[in-house]
């Protein structure tokens, strides 16, 4: 079982979590072209180490995370808000 | 018949005498007995019948290894199949019985296998089976089908009981600095060592009794050892078995709670289920001793050395009379000592030659000996013996038992779950633990040691180890080496003889023999992973505990090559069998999944609703009255709703507030319709695109102030639609100033609808004028109050195509408003009326529900076009007609009447032209109903080209999964009121 540190909740089961994806797309505007959204929705690296990639605390804070996690061995090396404001929040609270 | 027990040895409670039947005889044994020890003091020797010859099988070992006295327990809805005889504590009425044979384990018919052994080789069922020439029988596949239900009945098992489990098993948690799996001298050491350092400690036992190994030592009392636990806090799990190891330290352990009593109390768990999230995870698991392959190596009466020093020395039962031990090792010395003093005539082969053991010369020492064949069948008569060098027939003893120690493994079992390699050691011919960056430490056998002090300095170790990773300390510690024997151990796991046809097992469970293995490298199966799965070899419930590391060195000599090169198999949880039930522990019946109804719930059920699962939901499906069928009563409903005023309880609807000043801008991105000029005291219809231009929902948005909107989605994609809107604003439009919030369990809904409505709702709000067409007319919202002084929102919405409003209140207030809405509607001659009615309605209006929206379907497909913007951008605007989405030929929602009024059809059905009834069609049918208004059935759906392409053509509906097949015409999915003139009035 994968142990995520959610920054409001503390270490919790991954069960409690909701995998969402990658968490380094830049998703285009929303009038940008076919192209650019084809690329941005479809095209995805297939990383072996460490990878950013979002996760929802769906039963718990409801908070998305970006959480830093090897594909190979599970290790997750850091956990963040998503929000900007939220992680300054989190740094500001340490 | 003669018992086995002596009487000055074992811990056995000789003053509590237990009953229990064997193959419905009736035997007698104490309190701490095993149903194994209990059968051997009895003298019963044959307790099953091999998996695949049918050949007689005894009782192997004294632990999880056991691979031989596989028997069911129990009858009825308790019978348990394949319990491991050496495992099962007695009770007191225990019932027990063999397995895999025909009529008994004594008897077996199909002992006949054991003669037509050459042609059961590895791989045979398949092979012939499966139609290779030149028994090629028409399509193998089909051939194999016939005969897979026999084959599966002859090679076995024990059968499961086909009964409900009527026990009860739990999950649970528990949270540990450390935990230690297993309590020999090593786990125990380590625990103590974390206790007295003050870390939270667990530690686990599979075992009734801590002590491990140490049990079967003649002087062994753990009293001292469990106060000493105690009295540190230490928390003892006995009965508990570590099955897994998991990422970041977690630990499944499954917990048997009742299975040693007699009558189960209900009010406890069957077996626990547990979840352990430690920071530390030790694993003293021990080491398992090996046998040696040879002729006939598996007649009752074989067994291995260690396993009769338990018998002895904890059951008080003295396995043989005339004893040989075969070994290559020092481990059997003190065994071979004890038995002979119990009175036994023993006799050790030790295929070294040039060792130097103590001893008192009570038993007669063979160096440079070894067993190639054991003589009888259903119990050992004498034991072919032979020099190590060269086999050949010299001598024969007279026995009843032969003791095989070929070795000890390490069970890194555990550790292997963690992806962790054991690495091959050459001075003590096992598998090793290697180091991993996680967690875990292994110590005492489980890393190759053999003494006593080395287990115990290696678990205190293993703690130094554990406070040094976790920062506590930064001590320096080093583990024993591994070994510990005064003489090396010298590799012996086969004694070939070649002029014999007898079978020599090396996986006893599976009956797989050291031919198999060469069979397997004569055809190419040479990988480990390859042998195993051609032969099966380590499957099932040994999972290689004790042959593996035999069909490893049987194929590193076929290949000319080092154990280490031919590598071994991934052990995986779980480490011992874990039952079903005790996996799905409390979520059974209608506990499988969460429950959830509406406030109004047991309102719907008081006034009649048969409920029907939506999602986790319960709604009300339809309001019989008296003998009223399902159809008699949507009927009825549906026509109330057109004539009069209907209620239906619409509480499941997802329901999101969303409030901020950013609040328009965020509706105008998600849906694909305009939302910028949405007035306060509105609502509109919006639907609601994925990244990829698909549909993803839809529902409506009640402009509630200038900053704040009401938002409903369909009861089945509400929780995804949260996420989704959670998403957008913490991940991609961070700047958006706008907070939403889940009110689905805040708010119970209702429709009320039908011409008659707006005169129930003007009888129950405290303003009737709040309710006038020009109040509040089509899509409007106001804030009002019920009578009574109750808060709702009333939105005039339609889904039945009626005139139609939507009242919500505050979850509390539910039952007042039923109450209050159905006594005035009952004046009216209103309805009740449940999902099948909302259905009916709303399939003669046209309108699409998640039958239609199901992921495939983009907005024009659902007939929607003018729903989607052109004069902004949303999401999915750009992709909403890429490649595929924009071809001519997509299917298009259309509705469906059946050519001849008079005949039905059903959802699924494929919409085909006529003289072309095949494949996909060219399109289907996804709801259908009896329209009251229209009088005969009608359906949405879809086909291709839509209504323009069809509107004059006979078309095909064809059901072939319930063998129909009826004339269908194309027309709009609006089949009544296309004007919504209804709606407006």
């Amino acid at each position: 079982m994968i142990r995520i540190n959610c920054p409001y909740c503390g270490e919790r089961d991954h069960s409690e979590f909701s995998y969402g994806g990658d968490a380094t797309i830049n998703y285009p505007s929303l009038d940008a072209s076919e192209k650019e959204w084809t690329e941005a929705i479809f095209f995805r690296k297939n990383i072996k180490g460490f990878q950013f990639e979002t996760w929802h605390h769906s039963n718990g804070c409801r908070m998305w995370l970006v959480v830093e996690r090897s594909t190979v061995t599970h290790e997750i090396k850091s956990v963040k808000p998503c929000h900007p404001n939220l992680q300054k929040v989190v740094e500001n609270n340490k | 018949m003669k018992t086995r027990r002596l009487d000055n040895y074992g811990k056995i409670n000789r003053d509590k005498i237990l009953s229990f039947s064997w193959d419905k005889k009736n035997y007698k044994g104490f309190e701490g007995d095993t149903l194994a020890s209990a059968l051997l003091a009895n003298n019963i020797g044959i307790v099953g019948r091999s998996f695949k010859y049918h050949r007689p099988r005894g009782i192997f070992s004294s632990g999880v290894e056991e691979s031989g006295a596989l028997v069911t327990i129990g009858s009825k809805d308790r019978r348990d199949p394949n319990v491991r005889a050496t495992t099962q504590e007695l009770y007191n009425g225990l019932e027990a019985s063999g397995q895999n044979a025909f009529p008994n384990v004594n008897f077996d018919l199909a002992g006949i296998n054991n003669y037509l052994g050459r042609f059961f080789a590895a791989g045979f069922y398949y092979k012939t089976f499966m139609g290779i020439p030149p028994l090629e029988w028409g399509k193998g596949t089909a051939i194999w089908m016939f005969f897979e239900k026999f084959i599966r009945k002859a090679a076995g098992m024990g059968s499961a009981s086909g009964l409900p489990d009527p026990d009860t098993y739990e999950h649970a948690h528990d949270f540990c600095d450390l935990i230690v799996v297993g309590s020999g001298p090593a786990g125990v050491a380590a625990a103590l060592e974390a206790a007295e350092k003050k870390l939270d400690v667990i530690l686990v036992e599979q075992d009734s009794l801590i002590g491990g190994n140490q049990l079967a030592e003649n002087d062994f009392d753990n009293s001292q050892i469990k106060n000493q636990l105690e009295n540190l806090g230490i928390k003892i799990m006995t009965r508990t078995t570590a099955f897994g190891l998991y990422d970041n330290c977690v630990v499944g352990l499954l917990e048997r709670v009742t299975d040693h009593l007699s009558a189960p109390n209900v009010n406890i768990p069957r077996q626990r289920f547990w979840t352990i999230r430690a920071k530390h995870i030790i694993v003293g698991a021990g080491a398992i001793e090996r046998h040696i392959a040879f002729n006939n190596n598996d007649i009752p009466g074989v067994m291995t050395v260690n396993a009769s020093k338990h018998y002895l020395n904890r059951y008080g039962v003295l396995t043989g009379k005339r004893i040989v031990i075969a070994t290559n090792n020092d481990s059997v010395y003190e065994t071979a000592h004890q038995l002979s003093e119990a009175g036994a005539n023993v006799t050790v082969l030790d295929s070294r030659t040039n060792f130097e053991i103590e001893t008192n010369k009570s038993f007669e020492i063979r160096k440079g000996y070894v067993p190639y064949n054991i003589n009888g069948s259903k119990k050992i008569d004498s034991l072919d013996i032979s020099k190590n060098e060269t086999i050949n027939k010299s001598e024969t003893i007279n026995c009843d038992q032969v003791l095989l120690s070929g070795g000890w493994s390490p069970a890194v079992h555990l550790l292997s779950h963690r992806g962790v390699k054991p690495k091959w050691d050459y001075n003590n011919a096992c598998f090793l633990p290697s180091d991993t960056k996680e967690n875990i430490t292994m110590v005492g056998s489980s890393r190759g040691l053999w003494n006593k002090n080395d287990c115990i300095a290696s678990g205190i170790a293993g703690t130094t180890d554990a406070l040094n990773r976790l920062g506590i300390s930064k001590t320096n510690y080093f583990f024993p080496k591994p070994g510990g024997w005064k003489n090396p151990i010298q590799p012996l796991y086969e004694v070939k003889y070649k002029k014999s046809r007898s079978k020599s097992f090396v996986d006893y469970q599976h009956d797989v023999t050291t031919d198999d293995v060469r069979l397997a490298h004569r055809e190419g199966f040479i990988s480990v992973e390859h042998l195993k799965r051609y032969t099966t070899l380590g499957m099932a419930n040994d999972q290689g505990k004790m042959g593996n590391i035999i069909g490893l060195s049987l194929m590193a000599e076929l290949l000319n090559k080092e154990i280490p090169e031919v590598g071994t198999t991934v052990f995986r949880p779980p480490y011992t069998p874990v039952s079903i039930g005790a996996l799905s522990g409390r979520n059974v019946g209608k506990h499988f999944r969460p429950l959830r109804v509406t406030p109004m719930h047991q309102w719907n059920i008081d006034h009649g609703a048969k409920m029907i699962e939506v999602g986790l939901y319960q709604r009300p499906w339809y309001y019989p009255k008296e003998n009223e069928t399902l159809s008699d009563s949507y009927i009825r409903e549906a026509s109330t709703v057109r004539k009069t005023v209907g209620i239906c309880d619409v509480t499941s609807l997802g329901k999101i507030a969303i409030q901020g000043p950013d609040s328009t801008e965020f509706l105008n991105r998600i849906y694909s319709n305009d939302f910028s000029k949405l007035q306060v005291g509105k609502a509109r219809y919006g639907i609601m695109l994925r990244d990829d231009g698909i549909v993803m929902d839809d529902g409506t948005s009640w402009r509630l102030a200038e900053n704040e909107y009401f938002m409903t989605t369909s009861t089945g994609e509400a929780a995804k639609v949260m996420s989704w809107l959670e998403e957008l604003l913490q991940t991609r439009w961070t700047d958006l100033n706008v907070n939403v919030t889940s009110v689905s369990e805040q708010w119970a809904g209702v429709s009320v609808a039908g011409p008659k409505s707006r005169e129930v709702l003007n009888n129950c709000v405290d303003d009737s004028l709040v309710v006038t067409n020009n109040n509040l007319p089509f899509m409007g919202v106001t804030s009002t109050f019920l009578k009574g002084n109750i808060p709702c929102r009333i939105a005039r919405i339609s889904f039945s195509g009626e005139l139609a409003f939507e009242v919500y209140v505050k979850s509390d207030f539910a039952n007042t408003m039923m109450d209050l809405l159905w006594a005035n509607a009952k004046k009216y001659d209103g309805c009740l009326y449940g999902l099948e009615a909302l259905g009916a309605l709303r399939v003669e209006k046209g309108h699409v529900t998640a039958a239609e929206l199901d992921g495939r379907v983009t907005i024009d497909d659902a007939g929607l076009s003018k729903m989607a913007s052109t004069k902004k951008s949303y999401i999915g605007s750009a992709m909403r007609k890429r490649g595929v989405l924009k071809n001519n030929d997509r299917e298009i929602l259309v509705g469906f009447f059946p050519t001849n009024l008079k005949e039905t059809f059903n959802a699924g059905t494929i919409v085909c032209e006529k003289n072309n009834i095949k494949g996909q069609g060219i399109g289907r049918i996804t709801s259908v109903t009896y329209s009251p208004e229209l009088g005969h059935w009608i359906g949405l759906g879809f086909v291709k080209g839509g209504l323009d392409k069809w509107k004059d053509t006979n078309l095909v509906g064809a059901d072939p999964v319930r063998n129909k097949q009826m004339n269908l015409k194309v027309v709009s999915p609006h089949m009544i009121d296309p004007k919504g003139e209804r709606m407006y009035a």
